[in-house]
Protein backbone atom coordinates (compact mmCIF):
# COMPACT_ATOMS: atom_id res chain seq x y z
CA UNK A 1 0.00 0.00 0.00
CA UNK A 2 3.21 2.51 1.14
CA UNK A 3 4.57 1.33 -2.57
CA UNK A 4 1.39 2.34 -4.50
CA UNK A 5 0.67 5.45 -2.57
CA UNK A 6 3.81 6.72 -3.55
CA UNK A 7 3.34 5.49 -7.12
CA UNK A 8 1.03 8.15 -7.10
CA UNK A 9 3.41 10.97 -7.74
CA UNK A 10 5.87 9.55 -10.10
CA UNK A 11 8.01 12.41 -10.61
CA UNK A 12 8.12 13.15 -6.97
CA UNK A 13 9.05 9.00 -6.25
CA UNK A 14 11.87 9.19 -9.01
CA UNK A 15 13.11 12.96 -7.80
CA UNK A 16 13.55 11.39 -3.72
CA UNK A 17 15.07 8.21 -4.70
CA UNK A 18 17.55 10.20 -6.75
CA UNK A 19 17.66 12.47 -3.42
CA UNK A 20 18.34 9.71 -1.24
CA UNK A 21 20.89 8.06 -3.60
CA UNK A 22 22.50 11.94 -4.27
CA UNK A 23 22.49 12.80 -0.08
CA UNK A 24 24.92 10.01 0.39
CA UNK A 25 26.53 10.73 -3.05
CA UNK A 26 27.74 14.01 -2.03
CA UNK A 27 29.72 12.94 1.38
CA UNK A 28 31.63 10.85 -0.90
CA UNK A 29 31.85 13.51 -3.42
CA UNK A 30 32.91 15.75 -0.64
CA UNK A 31 35.45 12.95 0.57
CA UNK A 32 36.87 12.47 -2.88
CA UNK A 33 37.26 16.38 -2.80
CA UNK A 34 39.35 16.11 0.21
CA UNK A 35 41.54 13.78 -1.56
CA UNK A 36 42.31 15.75 -4.61
CA UNK A 37 44.52 17.49 -1.58
CA UNK A 38 46.27 14.84 0.02
CA UNK A 39 47.51 11.61 -0.80
CA UNK A 40 46.13 9.70 2.83
CA UNK A 41 43.90 10.52 5.31
CA UNK A 42 44.85 8.96 8.63
CA UNK A 43 47.08 6.89 6.83
CA UNK A 44 44.83 5.42 4.51
CA UNK A 45 44.67 6.15 0.91
CA UNK A 46 41.48 6.36 -1.34
CA UNK A 47 39.97 3.08 -2.08
CA UNK A 48 40.56 1.85 1.04
CA UNK A 49 38.71 4.95 2.83
CA UNK A 50 35.85 4.24 -0.30
CA UNK A 51 35.77 0.81 1.34
CA UNK A 52 34.72 2.07 4.82
CA UNK A 53 32.40 4.18 3.20
CA UNK A 54 30.85 1.52 1.04
CA UNK A 55 30.42 -0.71 4.02
CA UNK A 56 28.67 1.72 6.73
CA UNK A 57 26.77 3.00 3.95
CA UNK A 58 25.33 -0.22 2.87
CA UNK A 59 24.77 -1.13 5.94
CA UNK A 60 23.13 1.31 7.10
CA UNK A 61 21.00 1.80 4.07
CA UNK A 62 19.84 -2.27 4.37
CA UNK A 63 18.86 -1.19 8.42
CA UNK A 64 17.24 2.38 7.10
CA UNK A 65 14.99 0.44 4.19
CA UNK A 66 13.48 -2.55 6.57
CA UNK A 67 13.43 0.09 9.83
CA UNK A 68 13.49 3.70 8.70
CA UNK A 69 9.61 3.44 9.71
CA UNK A 70 10.96 3.77 13.32
CA UNK A 71 11.46 7.47 12.96
CA UNK A 72 7.36 7.82 12.78
CA UNK A 73 7.29 6.38 16.14
CA UNK A 74 7.17 9.62 18.37
CA UNK A 75 4.51 11.31 16.14
CA UNK A 76 2.39 8.47 16.72
CA UNK A 77 2.75 8.10 20.53
CA UNK A 78 2.21 11.98 20.62
CA UNK A 79 -1.57 11.49 18.45
CA UNK A 80 -1.90 8.47 20.33
CA UNK A 81 -2.43 6.65 16.86
CA UNK A 82 -0.64 4.12 18.14
CA UNK A 83 -3.72 2.30 19.06
CA UNK A 84 -5.04 0.85 15.98
CA UNK A 85 -1.97 -0.89 15.46
CA UNK A 86 -1.87 -2.68 18.91
CA UNK A 87 -5.38 -4.55 18.33
CA UNK A 88 -4.26 -5.35 14.83
CA UNK A 89 -2.93 -9.36 14.84
CA UNK A 90 0.68 -8.55 13.71
CA UNK A 91 3.49 -7.91 16.02
CA UNK A 92 3.64 -4.17 16.69
CA UNK A 93 7.42 -4.12 15.71
CA UNK A 94 6.96 -5.36 12.31
CA UNK A 95 3.87 -2.79 11.56
CA UNK A 96 5.98 0.41 13.03
CA UNK A 97 8.90 -1.31 11.21
CA UNK A 98 6.88 -1.27 7.83
CA UNK A 99 4.89 1.98 8.67
CA UNK A 100 4.80 4.36 5.72
CA UNK A 101 7.46 1.96 4.15
CA UNK A 102 9.91 4.45 1.67
CA UNK A 103 11.10 2.69 -1.32
CA UNK A 104 12.87 5.72 -2.18
CA UNK A 105 14.72 5.00 0.57
CA UNK A 106 16.67 2.24 -1.98
CA UNK A 107 18.73 5.31 -3.41
CA UNK A 108 20.79 5.44 -0.13
CA UNK A 109 21.44 1.74 -0.34
CA UNK A 110 22.48 1.67 -3.96
CA UNK A 111 24.60 4.14 -3.67
CA UNK A 112 26.33 2.55 -0.78
CA UNK A 113 26.68 -0.67 -2.98
CA UNK A 114 27.87 1.32 -5.66
CA UNK A 115 31.11 2.77 -3.94
CA UNK A 116 31.46 -0.48 -2.39
CA UNK A 117 32.12 -2.57 -5.41
CA UNK A 118 33.90 0.05 -6.98
CA UNK A 119 36.20 -0.25 -3.86
CA UNK A 120 36.10 -3.71 -3.84
CA UNK A 121 37.12 -3.62 -7.45
CA UNK A 122 40.47 -1.54 -7.49
CA UNK A 123 41.22 -2.25 -3.95
CA UNK A 124 44.76 -3.81 -3.74
CA UNK A 125 44.54 -6.40 -0.90
CA UNK A 126 45.38 -9.48 0.01
CA UNK A 127 42.23 -11.88 -0.47
CA UNK A 128 42.01 -15.08 1.17
CA UNK A 129 38.87 -16.77 1.87
CA UNK A 130 38.70 -15.76 4.54
CA UNK A 131 39.04 -11.86 3.73
CA UNK A 132 35.82 -12.30 1.23
CA UNK A 133 33.71 -13.42 3.38
CA UNK A 134 34.32 -10.93 5.76
CA UNK A 135 33.11 -7.79 3.72
CA UNK A 136 29.29 -9.45 3.14
CA UNK A 137 29.45 -10.43 6.54
CA UNK A 138 30.23 -7.32 7.69
CA UNK A 139 27.52 -5.69 5.79
CA UNK A 140 24.80 -7.98 7.48
CA UNK A 141 26.26 -8.00 11.04
CA UNK A 142 26.34 -3.86 10.84
CA UNK A 143 23.25 -3.93 9.62
CA UNK A 144 21.48 -5.98 12.45
CA UNK A 145 23.81 -3.58 14.47
CA UNK A 146 22.28 -0.23 12.74
CA UNK A 147 18.73 -2.06 12.91
CA UNK A 148 19.35 -2.28 16.67
CA UNK A 149 19.98 0.99 17.26
CA UNK A 150 16.63 2.35 15.34
CA UNK A 151 14.61 0.28 17.65
CA UNK A 152 16.35 1.33 20.72
CA UNK A 153 16.29 4.56 19.50
CA UNK A 154 12.19 4.52 18.41
CA UNK A 155 11.30 2.90 21.85
CA UNK A 156 13.04 6.12 23.23
CA UNK A 157 10.12 7.80 21.75
CA UNK A 158 7.84 6.42 23.63
CA UNK A 159 9.29 8.27 26.61
CA UNK A 160 10.86 11.80 24.96
CA UNK A 161 7.87 11.64 22.01
CA UNK A 162 10.30 13.86 20.69
CA UNK A 163 13.22 13.47 20.29
CA UNK A 164 13.81 11.90 17.17
CA UNK A 165 16.88 13.67 16.33
CA UNK A 166 18.64 12.20 19.39
CA UNK A 167 18.59 8.63 17.46
CA UNK A 168 20.07 10.57 14.21
CA UNK A 169 22.95 11.22 15.98
CA UNK A 170 23.75 7.92 16.60
CA UNK A 171 22.55 6.36 12.97
CA UNK A 172 23.11 9.21 10.41
CA UNK A 173 26.18 10.38 12.93
CA UNK A 174 27.50 6.60 13.20
CA UNK A 175 27.49 6.22 9.27
CA UNK A 176 29.76 9.31 8.90
CA UNK A 177 31.73 8.31 11.65
CA UNK A 178 32.61 5.00 10.18
CA UNK A 179 33.60 6.72 6.64
CA UNK A 180 36.59 8.03 8.25
CA UNK A 181 39.26 5.86 9.34
CA UNK A 182 39.44 5.14 12.44
CA UNK A 183 43.15 6.11 13.07
CA UNK A 184 41.50 9.87 12.38
CA UNK A 185 39.49 10.09 15.56
CA UNK A 186 40.58 10.69 19.29
CA UNK A 187 41.44 7.02 20.85
CA UNK A 188 38.71 7.63 23.71
CA UNK A 189 36.34 8.00 21.01
CA UNK A 190 37.37 4.75 19.09
CA UNK A 191 37.17 2.91 22.50
CA UNK A 192 33.65 4.32 22.76
CA UNK A 193 32.76 2.76 19.28
CA UNK A 194 33.93 -0.63 20.83
CA UNK A 195 32.38 -0.63 24.47
CA UNK A 196 29.63 1.24 24.33
CA UNK A 197 27.78 2.06 21.17
CA UNK A 198 29.53 -0.88 19.43
CA UNK A 199 29.94 1.00 16.31
CA UNK A 200 33.14 -0.07 15.32
CA UNK A 201 32.07 -3.50 14.45
CA UNK A 202 29.62 -2.44 11.67
CA UNK A 203 32.73 -1.61 9.43
CA UNK A 204 36.11 -0.90 11.26
CA UNK A 205 37.05 -4.17 13.02
CA UNK A 206 36.58 -6.14 10.01
CA UNK A 207 37.56 -3.89 7.64
CA UNK A 208 41.17 -3.28 9.28
CA UNK A 209 41.29 -6.99 8.89
CA UNK A 210 40.63 -6.82 5.42
CA UNK A 211 43.23 -4.60 4.81
CA UNK A 212 45.38 -6.27 7.13
CA UNK A 213 45.65 -3.44 9.72
CA UNK A 214 46.17 -3.17 13.11
CA UNK A 215 43.23 -1.03 15.17
CA UNK A 216 44.47 1.87 17.15
CA UNK A 217 43.10 0.27 20.19
CA UNK A 218 45.65 -2.93 20.10
CA UNK A 219 42.78 -5.43 20.68
CA UNK A 220 43.56 -8.90 19.84
CA UNK A 221 42.92 -10.19 16.61
CA UNK A 222 40.01 -12.84 16.87
CA UNK A 223 37.72 -9.31 18.19
CA UNK A 224 37.64 -8.62 14.29
CA UNK A 225 35.28 -11.30 13.85
CA UNK A 226 32.76 -10.87 16.58
CA UNK A 227 30.48 -8.56 14.68
CA UNK A 228 27.90 -11.17 13.71
CA UNK A 229 27.61 -12.15 17.75
CA UNK A 230 27.80 -8.38 18.87
CA UNK A 231 25.03 -7.98 16.12
CA UNK A 232 23.37 -10.89 18.11
CA UNK A 233 23.85 -9.41 21.39
CA UNK A 234 22.87 -5.53 20.68
CA UNK A 235 19.29 -7.08 20.07
CA UNK A 236 18.83 -7.76 23.80
CA UNK A 237 18.56 -4.78 24.96
CA UNK A 238 16.95 -3.20 21.76
CA UNK A 239 14.22 -5.55 22.75
CA UNK A 240 13.85 -4.86 26.51
CA UNK A 241 13.62 -1.37 25.61
CA UNK A 242 11.26 -1.84 23.40
CA UNK A 243 8.96 -3.68 25.75
CA UNK A 244 9.65 -1.45 28.32
CA UNK A 245 8.59 1.04 26.28
CA UNK A 246 5.41 -0.17 24.73
CA UNK A 247 4.86 -1.22 28.63
CA UNK A 248 4.92 2.33 29.68
CA UNK A 249 2.16 3.84 26.52
CA UNK A 250 -0.49 5.58 27.32
CA UNK A 251 -2.84 6.60 24.60
CA UNK A 252 -3.13 10.36 24.54
CA UNK A 253 -7.22 10.33 25.25
CA UNK A 254 -8.30 11.62 22.74
CA UNK B 1 13.37 18.54 23.61
CA UNK B 2 13.40 18.65 20.05
CA UNK B 3 15.43 21.25 20.24
CA UNK B 4 17.93 20.05 23.27
CA UNK B 5 17.81 16.99 21.15
CA UNK B 6 18.44 18.62 17.73
CA UNK B 7 21.73 20.57 19.63
CA UNK B 8 23.06 17.11 20.85
CA UNK B 9 23.32 16.42 17.18
CA UNK B 10 25.02 19.03 15.63
CA UNK B 11 27.26 18.85 18.28
CA UNK B 12 28.31 15.27 17.63
CA UNK B 13 28.75 15.82 13.73
CA UNK B 14 30.95 19.00 14.72
CA UNK B 15 33.05 16.91 16.42
CA UNK B 16 33.14 13.92 13.77
CA UNK B 17 33.93 16.82 11.47
CA UNK B 18 37.08 18.31 13.62
CA UNK B 19 38.26 15.10 13.55
CA UNK B 20 38.27 14.60 9.89
CA UNK B 21 39.19 18.37 9.03
CA UNK B 22 42.33 17.73 11.63
CA UNK B 23 43.68 14.74 9.79
CA UNK B 24 43.71 16.82 6.42
CA UNK B 25 44.89 20.27 7.87
CA UNK B 26 47.36 18.62 9.82
CA UNK B 27 48.52 17.50 6.32
CA UNK B 28 47.94 20.52 4.53
CA UNK B 29 48.00 23.40 6.84
CA UNK B 30 46.63 27.02 4.98
CA UNK B 31 44.27 24.72 2.63
CA UNK B 32 41.49 26.77 1.63
CA UNK B 33 42.95 29.52 2.67
CA UNK B 34 42.74 28.45 6.44
CA UNK B 35 44.66 27.45 9.34
CA UNK B 36 43.62 24.47 11.27
CA UNK B 37 42.21 26.67 14.28
CA UNK B 38 40.69 28.64 11.46
CA UNK B 39 38.77 25.24 9.38
CA UNK B 40 37.94 23.76 12.80
CA UNK B 41 35.58 27.07 13.37
CA UNK B 42 34.52 27.31 10.06
CA UNK B 43 33.00 23.34 11.69
CA UNK B 44 31.72 24.58 14.71
CA UNK B 45 30.10 27.85 12.90
CA UNK B 46 28.71 26.05 9.91
CA UNK B 47 27.07 23.28 12.73
CA UNK B 48 25.63 26.52 14.43
CA UNK B 49 23.79 28.20 11.85
CA UNK B 50 22.55 25.09 9.90
CA UNK B 51 19.54 25.14 11.38
CA UNK B 52 18.71 29.12 11.41
CA UNK B 53 19.60 28.36 7.61
CA UNK B 54 17.73 25.99 6.77
CA UNK B 55 20.18 24.15 4.79
CA UNK B 56 18.67 20.97 4.58
CA UNK B 57 15.42 22.98 4.18
CA UNK B 58 12.02 22.88 6.34
CA UNK B 59 10.41 25.81 8.20
CA UNK B 60 7.57 27.59 6.28
CA UNK B 61 7.81 24.73 3.17
CA UNK B 62 6.39 21.63 4.47
CA UNK B 63 3.30 23.96 5.44
CA UNK B 64 2.93 25.70 2.60
CA UNK B 65 3.26 23.11 0.19
CA UNK B 66 0.29 21.53 2.09
CA UNK B 67 -2.02 24.51 1.43
CA UNK B 68 -1.23 24.74 -2.85
CA UNK B 69 -1.53 21.06 -2.62
CA UNK B 70 -4.88 20.77 -0.56
CA UNK B 71 -6.48 24.45 -2.62
CA UNK B 72 -6.21 26.42 0.97
CA UNK B 73 -3.77 28.62 -0.80
CA UNK B 74 -6.76 30.32 -2.39
CA UNK B 75 -7.99 32.06 0.42
CA UNK B 76 -4.11 33.15 1.28
CA UNK B 77 -4.22 34.95 -1.91
CA UNK B 78 -7.16 36.96 -1.24
CA UNK B 79 -5.30 37.91 1.93
CA UNK B 80 -3.90 41.35 2.10
CA UNK B 81 -1.09 40.12 3.28
CA UNK B 82 1.36 39.62 0.22
CA UNK B 83 2.16 35.53 0.70
CA UNK B 84 5.97 36.21 -0.31
CA UNK B 85 6.71 38.79 2.52
CA UNK B 86 4.29 37.13 5.19
CA UNK B 87 6.14 34.14 4.76
CA UNK B 88 9.38 36.31 5.04
CA UNK B 89 8.34 37.27 7.88
CA UNK B 90 7.50 34.38 9.52
CA UNK B 91 10.86 32.65 8.10
CA UNK B 92 13.08 35.58 9.85
CA UNK B 93 11.59 34.56 13.18
CA UNK B 94 12.50 30.97 12.68
CA UNK B 95 15.83 31.73 12.06
CA UNK B 96 16.04 33.89 15.20
CA UNK B 97 14.88 31.24 17.27
CA UNK B 98 17.09 28.63 15.99
CA UNK B 99 20.21 30.85 16.16
CA UNK B 100 19.65 30.87 19.68
CA UNK B 101 18.05 27.75 20.27
CA UNK B 102 20.74 25.84 18.19
CA UNK B 103 23.32 27.74 17.23
CA UNK B 104 24.74 28.97 20.67
CA UNK B 105 25.25 25.86 22.32
CA UNK B 106 27.11 24.30 19.57
CA UNK B 107 29.64 26.51 19.35
CA UNK B 108 30.35 26.87 22.84
CA UNK B 109 30.79 23.49 22.81
CA UNK B 110 33.13 23.57 20.17
CA UNK B 111 35.01 26.51 21.59
CA UNK B 112 35.16 24.51 24.67
CA UNK B 113 36.88 21.77 23.56
CA UNK B 114 38.98 23.09 20.52
CA UNK B 115 40.57 26.13 20.05
CA UNK B 116 38.41 27.83 18.24
CA UNK B 117 39.51 31.05 16.02
CA UNK B 118 36.45 33.23 17.29
CA UNK B 119 36.39 37.10 16.58
CA UNK B 120 36.94 39.57 19.29
CA UNK B 121 35.25 42.71 19.96
CA UNK B 122 31.22 43.58 19.28
CA UNK B 123 31.61 45.16 15.53
CA UNK B 124 32.79 41.71 14.06
CA UNK B 125 30.15 39.78 15.80
CA UNK B 126 28.07 42.87 14.54
CA UNK B 127 29.17 41.82 10.90
CA UNK B 128 28.78 38.17 11.56
CA UNK B 129 25.47 38.70 12.19
CA UNK B 130 24.14 41.37 9.48
CA UNK B 131 26.03 38.83 6.91
CA UNK B 132 23.51 36.32 8.83
CA UNK B 133 20.65 37.80 7.97
CA UNK B 134 21.27 38.28 4.34
CA UNK B 135 21.96 34.76 4.21
CA UNK B 136 18.78 33.85 5.41
CA UNK B 137 17.54 36.01 3.19
CA UNK B 138 18.92 34.67 0.48
CA UNK B 139 17.89 30.82 1.83
CA UNK B 140 14.52 31.82 2.32
CA UNK B 141 14.08 33.58 -1.65
CA UNK B 142 15.38 30.08 -2.84
CA UNK B 143 13.09 27.74 -0.39
CA UNK B 144 10.08 30.04 -1.61
CA UNK B 145 11.43 29.21 -5.56
CA UNK B 146 11.45 25.35 -4.49
CA UNK B 147 7.71 25.55 -2.98
CA UNK B 148 5.96 27.52 -5.71
CA UNK B 149 7.38 24.61 -7.64
CA UNK B 150 4.30 22.27 -6.16
CA UNK B 151 1.97 24.25 -8.03
CA UNK B 152 2.82 22.35 -10.99
CA UNK B 153 4.07 19.19 -9.19
CA UNK B 154 2.02 19.05 -6.10
CA UNK B 155 3.61 17.05 -4.37
CA UNK B 156 6.79 18.89 -3.46
CA UNK B 157 8.48 16.93 -1.15
CA UNK B 158 11.30 15.84 -4.32
CA UNK B 159 12.08 18.87 -5.26
CA UNK B 160 12.29 20.38 -1.80
CA UNK B 161 15.50 17.34 -1.34
CA UNK B 162 16.78 18.14 -4.17
CA UNK B 163 17.26 21.83 -3.20
CA UNK B 164 18.63 20.65 0.25
CA UNK B 165 20.88 18.57 -1.36
CA UNK B 166 22.45 21.44 -3.48
CA UNK B 167 22.33 23.56 -0.48
CA UNK B 168 24.55 21.18 1.87
CA UNK B 169 26.62 20.59 -0.89
CA UNK B 170 26.86 24.63 -2.23
CA UNK B 171 27.26 26.21 1.02
CA UNK B 172 29.66 24.76 1.91
CA UNK B 173 28.31 22.85 4.74
CA UNK B 174 30.59 19.38 3.86
CA UNK B 175 33.74 20.87 2.91
CA UNK B 176 34.94 24.59 2.51
CA UNK B 177 34.38 26.04 -0.81
CA UNK B 178 37.60 27.83 -0.84
CA UNK B 179 39.05 23.59 -0.49
CA UNK B 180 36.94 22.81 -3.86
CA UNK B 181 39.40 22.48 -6.54
CA UNK B 182 39.17 24.59 -9.97
CA UNK B 183 36.75 25.57 -12.02
CA UNK B 184 34.13 23.71 -9.61
CA UNK B 185 35.41 26.35 -6.66
CA UNK B 186 35.18 29.09 -8.34
CA UNK B 187 31.51 28.33 -9.78
CA UNK B 188 30.55 27.33 -6.19
CA UNK B 189 31.65 30.33 -4.71
CA UNK B 190 29.48 32.60 -7.06
CA UNK B 191 26.15 30.29 -6.55
CA UNK B 192 23.66 31.86 -4.42
CA UNK B 193 24.26 29.02 -1.96
CA UNK B 194 27.72 30.30 -1.00
CA UNK B 195 25.75 33.20 0.73
CA UNK B 196 24.47 30.46 3.53
CA UNK B 197 27.72 29.23 4.88
CA UNK B 198 30.38 30.20 3.23
CA UNK B 199 30.46 33.88 3.31
CA UNK B 200 29.09 34.43 7.18
CA UNK B 201 31.77 31.90 8.29
CA UNK B 202 34.37 34.08 6.23
CA UNK B 203 32.97 37.32 7.66
CA UNK B 204 33.37 35.42 11.31
CA UNK B 205 36.82 34.45 10.77
CA UNK B 206 37.88 38.40 9.66
CA UNK B 207 38.41 37.62 6.44
CA UNK B 208 36.97 40.51 4.90
CA UNK B 209 38.34 43.92 5.82
CA UNK B 210 36.84 47.22 4.87
CA UNK B 211 35.61 47.16 1.32
CA UNK B 212 36.05 43.76 1.01
CA UNK B 213 33.27 43.41 3.67
CA UNK B 214 30.78 45.89 1.32
CA UNK B 215 31.73 43.76 -1.39
CA UNK B 216 30.45 40.77 0.74
CA UNK B 217 27.56 41.77 1.68
CA UNK B 218 26.94 43.37 -1.76
CA UNK B 219 27.33 39.94 -3.27
CA UNK B 220 24.59 38.15 -0.63
CA UNK B 221 22.23 41.39 -1.14
CA UNK B 222 22.38 40.72 -4.92
CA UNK B 223 21.65 37.30 -4.87
CA UNK B 224 18.42 38.28 -1.94
CA UNK B 225 17.06 40.28 -4.75
CA UNK B 226 17.35 38.32 -7.29
CA UNK B 227 16.06 35.90 -6.60
CA UNK B 228 12.81 37.38 -4.71
CA UNK B 229 12.38 38.94 -7.73
CA UNK B 230 12.44 35.81 -9.73
CA UNK B 231 9.96 34.57 -6.53
CA UNK B 232 7.62 36.93 -7.50
CA UNK B 233 7.94 36.71 -11.27
CA UNK B 234 7.21 32.77 -11.31
CA UNK B 235 4.10 33.73 -8.34
CA UNK B 236 2.50 35.26 -10.72
CA UNK B 237 2.86 32.87 -13.12
CA UNK B 238 1.94 30.39 -10.71
CA UNK B 239 -1.53 32.10 -9.39
CA UNK B 240 -2.42 32.66 -12.98
CA UNK B 241 -2.40 28.77 -13.64
CA UNK B 242 -3.48 28.06 -10.22
CA UNK B 243 -6.32 24.74 -10.32
CA UNK B 244 -7.76 25.14 -6.87
CA UNK B 245 -8.73 21.43 -5.83
CA UNK B 246 -12.61 20.71 -5.57
CA UNK B 247 -14.61 21.03 -1.96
Amino acid sequence: MWVRSTMVYRTSFLLTALGNFATTALDFVAILLMFSHVEALGGFGFAEVALLYGTSATAFGLAHLLLGGMDGLGARVRRGSLDGMLVRPVPLLAQVAADGFKLRRIGRLAQGLLVLGWSLAVLEAEWTPLTVLMVPVAVVSGAAIFGALLVAGGSFQFWAQDAAEVQNSFTYGGTTLLQYPPTVFARELVAGTVFVVPLAFVNWLPVLFVLGRDDPLGLPGWVDFLSPLVAVVCWVPAGLVWRAGLGSYRSAGS
Amino acid sequence: MATAAGVFTNTVFGFILTFAYTALWEQRDGLGGYGLSQALTYVWVGQALLMAMATMGGGFQDELIERIRSGDIAVDLFRPADLQLWWLAHDLGRAAFHLLGRGVVPLLVGGAVFDLAFPGGPLPWAAFLLSVLLGVVVSYAIRFLVVLSAFWLLDGQGVVQISALVAMFFSGMLLPLTVFPGLLGEVARMLPWASMLQVPADVFLGKYGGWELAGAYGFQAGWALALLAAGRVLQSVAVRRVVVQGG
